[in-house]
C-alpha cells in the first residue's frame, strides 16, 4: 500500500481538497448506482408493457379471464387471483406459525433452543427456491396426490412450500420488535398478577403490533414475487381455483414459464403482467416500512 | 513530491480503469459483427455465431463442439432465444446462422431453411399405465378436456392428469400442428403446464394417472404409447409412419459459404447425424 505523505493530509493543501472531494463523489455514485438500476429496470418494464397496455386496454388486461396466446387474448386475472389465493394460503400458516416462534424464542424457550432454533431458522432463508420447489414437487404434491383430491400440484401444495419459504421473514422481524418491548412492560403485567400466557398475549404482542405486522407486509411481498419454486408444485393451470386442491397460475410463473419464446404482442403482455407485479409489490413494501417506521417511533 | 505523484497515478488507474469498464459495456451493446469467412486451403477459421430455437440449442451445441474439434481454429457460439427470435436475428443479419424447430410462417421474412436433424414427440404415460396405445382424435379429445376418465379409451377408471408444454413451446406447436390442432381442438386452460421436456418427464413419472407429450429423447422411464397403431420409434418416425415430427432448421440469409457452408455441411454429414442420433433426434433421410 502506498503512504499518502503528510504534506498531503495538510490542512490548505488544495490535492488534499481534491483527494477528498474525488472520494466523496465516488461514494455517492456507488450509493446512487442501486437506486440507478431500479430506475432503468422499471423503465425498460414501463417500456416493453405499454404497447400491450394500449392494445389490450388496462382493464381488459387486469380483469379479462382468458390468457390464449394463439387466440391473441391476453387477461390475467386468474393469474391475480392464483397469486393472491397462494399469498393468503401462506400467510394464514406462516403468519401464525411465526408469531408463536418469535414469541418462543424471546420470551419463552431456554438458551440452548434458543441457540439452536434461531439458526435453522436463518438457515432457511439460504435455501435455493428451487430446492424448496423440489422437495415440494417430489414429496408434498404426491402426498396430495394419495389423498384423493386431483393431480396434487394445487394451490394447497404451493401454500404449504411458500409459507415455509416466507417464515423466516416473519420470525426475524417479529422477534426483533418483541426484543424491543421494554421489559418493564412484562414486569408491570407479572406484578399485576398476570399470568406468563396472559402478559404475552395482552401486553407484549399489542406492544410489538406495528413490527408483526410489517413482518407479514415484507412477507407477502416475498410470497407474490417466488417464481421458481411456485411452478414446480402449483401445476400452472390458467384457471380460476375453486378449491385449495386445484392447480392455479402465478403472475410470476406466468412470466418465468412463457418469456423465452414470446415475440410481438405475447411478449409486451408478459411485460404488462411485470408492471402489474411491480405495482402490486411497491404498493406492498412501501405499507411495510411505513409499518415498520411507525414502530420505530 | 514523489507521493504526490503517487497518488495522482492511484486516481488515473482508477479513472482510466472506469473508462475501460464503460468501453466494455458500450463494446457488449454493438451488434454482433458479421464474420468474413475465408477459409484457406486446408484449415478453417473464423467465428459463427447461431442463435435461436432451445429445442434446436443442445444438438447445435454438441454438434459446435464437435465440428470446433475438428477445425480448432473456428470458434461457433451457440445462443438460444427461440425460434422466432431466430428468424429475426438471421433476417437482421445479427447472426451467421438461425435456429427454428418450426417451419418459417408465410408472414415472416425470406430466409434459408435447411434441415439438419428431425425429431419426434411421443406421447407418454407412467409406466403403471396398463394402456398401449391411443388414436391421434383419442389424444386430441383428451388435451381438449372431451375426455377425462382413462377408462374411456380403454384403460382403468381413473381421471386423467393432462400435462402440456407452455404457450410458446416448440415441442407444444408441433403437438398442437399435428395432434390438437387437426381435430380445431385447443388444450385446455386446466391442464397443467411445465416449461420443459424434463419437467414433463418427472411430473408423468410420479403420477400413474398422468399424460404428457415429449421429444423422443425424454422418454427414458416412461411407458410411450402407440398413436394410431404405430411405436414412437426413430425408424417409423424416419419412415413416414410415425405422425408427430417436425424438422429442426438452420437458417441462413444467403446461399451459405465459407465456414458457416462448411459446418453446415458438418451438420447434415455422417459425423453432425451420428450425434443427433445419440441424442434421441431422428438423423436425416438423404438420398
Amino acid at each position: 500500500m502506498s503512504k499518502i505523505s503528510d504534506s498531503v493530509l495538510q490542512p490548505g493543501c488544495e490535492l488534499r481538497r481534491v483527494y477528498d472531494g474525488f472520494w466523496r463523489y465516488a461514494i455517492y455514485l456507488f450509493g446512487a448506482i442501486s437506486f440507478i438500476i431500479l430506475l432503468l429496470i422499471a423503465l425498460f418494464i414501463f417500456r416493453e408493457g405499454y404497447p400491450a397496455f394500449q392494445k389490450i386496454g388496462i382493464w381488459q388486461f387486469i380483469s379479462g379471464l382468458r390468457w390464449d396466446v394463439s387466440d391473441q387474448a391476453y387477461g390475467i386475472l386468474p393469474m391475480i387471483i392464483g397469486s393472491t389465493y397462494v399469498t393468503i394460503g401462506a400467510l394464514l400458516i406462516s403468519v401464525p406459525l411465526g408469531i408463536f416462534t418469535a414469541v418462543f424464542l424471546t420470551d419463552v424457550a431456554p438458551q440452548m433452543m434458543r441457540s439452536i432454533i434461531r439458526p435453522a431458522i436463518e438457515l432457511l432463508v439460504g435455501i435455493p427456491s428451487v430446492v424448496y420447489g423440489l422437495v415440494g414437487m417430489l414429496m408434498l404434491v404426491p402426498i396430495i396426490r394419495q389423498s384423493g383430491h386431483g393431480s396434487g400440484d394445487s394451490v394447497l401444495a404451493a401454500s404449504i412450500v411458500l409459507a415455509v419459504m416466507v417464515l423466516p421473514t416473519i420470525v426475524s422481524i417479529t422477534e426483533d420488535s418483541i426484543i424491543a418491548v421494554p421489559n418493564a412492560y412484562r414486569e408491570g403485567a407479572l406484578s399485576l398478577g398476570a399470568t406468563r400466557w396472559q402478559m404475552i398475549w395482552h401486553v407484549v404482542l399489542p406492544a410489538a403490533k406495528s413490527g408483526i405486522i410489517a413482518s407479514i407486509v415484507l412477507g407477502m411481498g416475498r410470497a407474490i414475487g417466488e417464481t421458481m419454486a411456485m411452478i414446480m408444485v402449483i401445476g400452472n393451470s390458467i384457471i380460476i381455483p375453486d378449491s385449495i386442491f386445484s392447480p392455479a397460475r402465478t403472475l410470476t410463473g406466468t412470466l418465468a414459464l412463457e418469456l423465452k419464446y414470446a415475440a410481438g404482442l405475447h411478449w409486451n403482455a408478459l411485460f404488462a403482467t411485470g408492471v402489474v407485479l411491480f405495482v402490486f409489490i411497491l404498493i406492498l413494501n412501501s405499507f411495510g416500512f411505513l409499518m415498520l417506521r411507525g414502530k420505530n417511533k | 513530491m514523489s507521493s504526490i505523484k503517487h497518488s495522482m497515478k492511484k486516481v488515473g488507474v482508477l479513472l482510466s480503469s472506469t473508462l475501460l469498464l464503460a468501453a466494455v459495456i458500450l463494446a457488449g451493446c454493438a451488434p454482433a459483427s458479421a464474420p468474413v469467412a475465408t477459409p484457406q486451403a486446408g484449415e478453417l477459421s473464423g467465428t459463427i455465431n447461431e442463435a435461436g430455437s432451445t429445442s434446436v440449442q443442445p444438438l447445435a451445441e454438441l454438434m459446435a463442439t464437435a465440428f470446433t474439434a475438428k477445425y480448432p481454429k473456428v470458434t461457433v457460439n451457440i445462443s438460444g432465444g427461440g425460434s422466432s427470435a431466430g428468424v429475426k436475428a438471421i433476417a437482421a443479419g445479427t447472426v451467421d446462422i438461425g435456429a427454428a424447430s418450426r417451419d418459417i410462417k408465410i408472414t415472416e421474412p425470406d430466409v434459408i431453411p435447411v434441415c439438419i436433424a428431425r425429431d419426434g414427440v411421443a406421447i407418454v404415460v407412467n409406466e403403471a399405465n396398463s394402456l398401449t396405445g391411443v388414436t391421434i382424435e383419442q389424444v386430441a379429445k383428451i388435451y381438449a378436456g372431451e375426455i377425462t376418465n382413462w377408462k374411456d379409451v380403454g384403460g382403468n377408471d381413473a381421471t386423467i392428469t393432462v400435462v402440456s408444454r407452455e404457450e410458446g413451446s416448440g415441442t407444444r406447436e408441433v403437438f398442437e400442428e399435428y395432434v390438437t390442432g387437426a381435430f380445431k381442438k385447443k388444450i385446455k386452460a386446466d391442464a397443467l403446464f411445465f416449461d420443459s421436456n424434463g419437467a414433463i418427464r418427472s411430473k408423468v413419472a410420479s403420477d400413474k394417472n398422468a399424460v404428457g407429450y415429449v421429444s423422443f429423447g425424454y422418454v427414458a422411464g416412461l411407458k410411450t404409447l402407440m398413436v394410431n397403431n404405430v411405436a414412437p420409434t426413430i425408424e417409423n418416425a424416419q419412415s413416414g409412419k410415425y405422425p408427430i415430427v417436425r424438422r429442426l432448421y438452420f437458417l441462413t440469409k444467403s446461399v451459405p459459404s465459407g465456414i458457416v457452408k462448411e459446418f453446415i455441411d458438418f451438420c447434415r454429414g455422417p459425423e453432425g447425424q451420428k450425434i443427433a442420433l445419440n441424442e434421441g433426434y431422428i438423423p436425416l433421410v438423404l438420398k
